[in-house]
Parts: C-alpha cells; sequence; structure tokens
C-alpha cells in the first residue's frame, strides 16, 4: 500500500476543494483534459478560483462550463484565443474574468519549479517583449533574463491513461502534456484514469509519474 | 547572384511551403507553426531525415491522421489529429520547452504579422485594445530555436509593408528571424541587412522601390 487514496467517484475526489483555491487543470485543448473532474468540481461549487491551464476553455463544456458557472476569479494561461473560446472571450470582454498571460514554456517551467522546490528561475523568454514589463531582469552571457515564479496549486486536476494501485501513473500520447508537472506542482494531486490495474503489471522503467507525486486516484472510465 | 525569376509570376502557397522545405536542411530537428508554417511538412520527404516537434510533447509526428487513425490524444499544437512516425517520442511540456529554450531544435517556422530588418519578430498580438491576447509558444520558440524562418506576405492586406524597419506590433522576441519567405521573395536577415536571396514575379529594384525604409541588398 502506498499513500495514494483512491476515490469512489470524482464527486468524492475534489470534495474538498476550497473556496479561492488554485487548481491546476492539465490538458492542451481537449488532450488530457480531465472532463470528469471539472464537472465533479463544477457540482461541487467551489468558487473564486484561480485556474492554471494552458487555454481558457473549448467550447461549452469541461472548463469553458466552469467560467460559465462564474466560478472562476482569475485564469493563468499561454493561450485563451482560439476559435471555440466564446465563453473565456465574452467573460474577458466584460471584466468578469482576471488574465495572466505566460509563454507556454514559461507556463510549464513555473509549474516546475514548484514541484521541484525551485525558489525562482531566470528565463530568456519574453526579454524585449511586453510580457517582460514589471518582471526583474539580468543579463546571463550577454542575454536578457526574466526572473520567473514558481506556480504552486492547492490542488491538481490531471488526466493519465492508467494507475496501478500504488499510484503510479504512465499517459498517453500527447495527452501527457502537463499532467507530471502539474501533479508536483500541487499540495493535493487529483488524477482520473481510464483504468486502475495491479501493483506490479506497470514496468518501473515505464512509469512516467511515481506515486509519490499522486495523493488521489479516480477511475472514470474504460480504456480508449 | 540573386536569382530573379522574372518569367513567371508569385510563389503558389504549395511552392512556398516547397521553397521553405528545400532550405530545412537534412537530418533537423524542426517545429512548424500554426497555419501556413504547417503546411511546410508536406514537402519533406522520409530519406530528408527532418523529425518534427511539436510543442505538446511529441518528437516523430506525422501527418494529419485521417479515419480510423483520429485520436484525441494524439494532437498537434493546433489541436489537429495527426498520426506517429517510426521514432516517434512523447514527454511532457516542461520537457517540451527545454528542447526549445536548450537550443536543440535546429529550425522553427513561424508565421509573422511583422518582421523588422534587425530580425526583430511580432506575431502574438495586435495591439488593439479590445484583441485577447494569446502567446502560446511563440515566444519560447523565437527564443530557443537556432533558426527562426518566417512565412508571411510582404505586404498587408492594405498594401503596407509587413518586412518593416522597427515593428510598430508588441514583439514576440528580439533580432531572432534569420529568413523570411514570402510568395515575391526570399530574403535574409543579419547585422541589420536585408539580402535578397531570390525572388518570383518581381526583381530586386521593384522590391526596393516598394520597401522605401529598407535597404535591400542582392548577393
Amino acid at each position: 500500500m502506498s499513500r495514494t487514496q483512491f476515490a469512489a467517484d470524482a464527486d468524492a475526489a475534489v470534495a474538498d476543494v476550497a473556496d479561492g483555491a488554485t487548481v491546476l487543470i492539465g490538458g492542451f485543448g481537449a488532450a488530457g483534459q480531465p472532463v470528469e473532474l471539472i464537472d465533479a468540481l463544477l457540482r461541487q461549487g467551489a468558487k473564486d478560483l484561480t485556474v492554471v491551464n494552458n487555454n481558457a476553455g473549448n467550447g461549452d463544456v469541461g472548463l469553458a462550463a466552469l467560467l460559465a458557472a462564474d466560478r472562476v476569479r482569475k485564469i493563468v494561461c499561454s493561450f485563451p484565443r482560439q476559435s471555440d473560446s466564446w465563453v473565456f472571450d465574452e467573460l474577458y470582454r466584460a471584466g468578469r474574468i482576471e488574465l495572466e498571460l505566460v509563454p507556454q514554456g514559461t507556463l510549464a517551467e513555473r509549474l516546475r519549479a514548484a514541484g521541484a522546490g525551485i525558489g525562482a528561475f531566470y528565463c530568456p523568454t519574453g526579454a524585449g517583449t511586453p510580457l517582460a514589463e514589471g518582471k526583474e531582469t539580468r543579463v546571463i552571457d550577454g542575454r536578457e533574463h526574466l526572473l520567473e515564479f514558481p506556480i504552486h496549486g492547492d490542488v491538481a486536476l490531471v488526466k493519465a491513461h492508467l494507475a496501478d494501485e500504488f499510484g503510479n501513473l504512465v499517459y498517453r500520447k500527447t495527452a501527457r502534456n502537463f499532467g507530471p508537472v502539474m501533479a508536483a506542482a500541487a499540495r493535493t494531486s487529483v488524477v482520473q484514469v481510464s483504468d486502475v490495474v495491479p501493483t506490479g503489471s506497470l514496468d518501473p522503467e515505464d512509469v512516467v509519474t511515481p506515486a509519490i507525486y499522486v495523493d488521489r486516484v479516480v477511475r472514470v472510465g474504460v480504456a480508449a | 547572384m540573386t536569382v530573379q525569376n522574372t518569367d513567371r509570376g508569385p510563389l503558389s502557397k504549395d511552392e512556398l511551403a516547397a521553397r521553405v522545405a528545400r532550405d530545412i536542411p537534412e537530418g533537423a530537428y524542426v517545429n512548424l507553426g500554426i497555419g501556413r508554417p504547417t503546411l511546410v511538412a508536406d514537402h519533406l520527404t522520409p530519406e530528408s531525415g527532418v523529425v518534427l516537434h511539436t510543442e505538446n510533447g511529441m518528437l516523430g509526428m506525422g501527418r494529419a491522421a485521417v479515419g480510423d487513425e483520429i485520436d484525441p490524444d494524439l494532437v498537434n499544437a493546433g489541436k489537429i489529429p495527426v498520426v506517429e512516425t517510426p521514432g516517434a517520442s512523447y514527454f511532457h511540456h516542461a520537457d517540451s520547452f527545454a528542447m526549445m529554450r536548450g537550443g536543440h531544435l535546429d529550425v522553427c517556422v513561424l508565421g509573422a504579422y511583422q518582421v523588422a530588418a534587425n530580425g526583430d519578430l511580432a506575431n502574438w498580438h495586435t495591439g488593439a485594445p479590445d484583441a485577447i491576447p494569446a502567446v502560446g509558444g511563440a515566444m519560447d520558440l523565437a527564443t530557443g530555436a537556432k533558426a527562426v524562418f518566417v512565412v508571411m506576405p510582404l505586404f498587408g492586406r492594405d498594401g503596407s509593408p509587413k518586412l518593416v524597419r522597427e515593428c510598430t506590433y508588441p514583439l514576440t522576441g528580439v533580432g531572432c528571424v534569420s529568413r523570411v519567405y514570402s510568395e515575391e521573395a526570399v530574403l535574409s536577415l543579419g547585422g541589420g541587412e536585408v539580402v535578397v536571396e531570390e525572388t518570383w514575379g518581381t526583381t530586386v529594384a521593384e522590391l526596393q522601390a516598394k520597401l522605401p525604409d529598407l535597404v535591400l541588398r542582392g548577393r
């Protein structure tokens, strides 16, 4: 047995998310988006949330539904504007949601830094652009860098492919995206998987996210 | 010598993509931006050994998926379903962008609103007050790839030049663009110089007349 808990369903898995929490939500568009956990968070009712995701919701489901229900105060993302991001677009233009725009690689690295216990780091991305405004800078090897701080989550909602009963995770193809760094960056990581397999049936060489980063697992369906 | 192809008109979109593909070295690791840069993939042969990187965590990305190949867990940066090629690998987002910033990608091909003669790139934000800014991976690519190629028309719909002395749109990266590919010409940038490599349906002199703020040089 490991410390990883297995929740009965998605609602139980997100029952303790508090108002005002910072919620890291995995996925790149629809790939890797933990839709069942987001729907459960919508039912659970937590509000005033700060959401960290690469995008700002697609269509009317998942993250977009959470935004539409006015649960999100602020979104931290790299690419909010998409052909089907009408929910975010309307909230943003009405001044009803705050946006922190972060270059995608800086977003990933700030999450990685949080999980890895790094206090801050210097990154060249964005130097000399409007996204450098207000940031400390330093010239290293003749090149300007920006001081970037970690993004810690209160909770991470992640979609993986399989968990073993120990809590180790493997992902599927490009649905891996932000999952591993978000699982490590949150105080509580909640992972939805297609299936849970017996301990020992995942090759330890293949484990992508070791159970130490996984607090809670919920099985939401059969493997695709 | 700059080749001036005056016996024909400007390149088609497809010919332009093929021209970009010709300049990608064999065996290069390459990231193609969303939109027109994606067309370059159609002109890269397996024999070239070029490996495509997609920012959402994959090397060895293949063509667009069709029919039963479509898998919602396997998409490109534009969220379009794609296929794997032999030798493909998957990795998480922090690793994917470490590949960019760490200087491991040989070439990236991007679109742009504006490019300046010194290589400054503007492609993420029009600066309009009601525009919703979206940067994605553009700044990371501009900063990290060894060579940044831009595919764009040389002139906007209103005829104003997109290759300029100084960008008026918000910058994506500083001094990062080394080549601009358009229907009329391929241009190399470096040291503040604009060198015309090849033209189609026009001459260096005609381009110079349409870009009075810049000093163009032939080869």
